[in-house]
């Protein structure tokens, strides 16, 4: 149901891709098809060899096809050692 | 509508999630719609050490589009029921 996005409007909320990424933000808009806005989003990135790095990406428009899940998070707990990527999600052509 | 309906009657139960790219998660139903979206309450990524990124989500959005399998406590299920509710959807119409 697209209300329970809406619920977390305003609020900090991680977005993981269909492609692996995880990208963090504050929530300022969804519809029904999933496509989100964030705001001070930023992504952290992954890898094998090298601790998180964080890359600012301000306004951000995730396409809802794109979508992974979304979820909120406890800043807390959050990890920042190496680790290898999520594995991407193949997407049929039409 | 069937599958809708069905997975209504597992709200409030503990499920186990298998997203297409291997992340397997568990957590309390909160809500299923039409597109077999799933929102989850108070999810554990089962193989923490392979996801650390996943560690810090609390509920979590799935979108139905990514969702490989949905694994369900047997006690929780009416196969009869569930088989009955399936010839009635398949019945010829008259």
């Amino acid at each position: 149901m697209a209300s329970s996005i809406q619920e977390w409007k305003g609020k900090a909320i991680c977005v993981v891709t269909s492609d692996g990424r995880t990208i963090m933000g504050d929530l300022v808009g969804n519809d029904q098809v999933q496509n989100v806005i964030l705001e001070d989003a930023q992504e952290r990135i992954y890898s094998n060899d090298a601790p998180v790095e964080t890359v600012e990406l301000g306004l951000y428009v995730i396409r809802g096809d794109n979508v992974c899940m979304i979820a909120d998070y406890d800043k807390e707990k959050l990890v920042d050692t190496a680790a290898p990527p999520l594995p991407t999600i193949l997407q049929q052509q039409h | 509508m069937i599958f809708l309906s069905f997975f209504k009657t597992l709200v409030g139960k503990e499920i186990a999630v298998e997203l297409k790219n291997d992340v397997v998660m568990t957590g309390t139903l909160h809500s299923v719609d039409q597109y077999l979206n799933i929102k989850l309450l108070n999810v554990k990524v089962v193989n923490p050490d392979k996801y650390p990124q996943l560690v810090a989500l609390q509920n979590c959005f799935v979108r139905g589009s990514v969702v490989r399998y949905i694994q369900i406590p047997p006690e929780h299920v009416d196969t009869e029921l569930l088989q009955d509710a399936a010839r009635k959807e398949n019945a010829p119409a008259k």
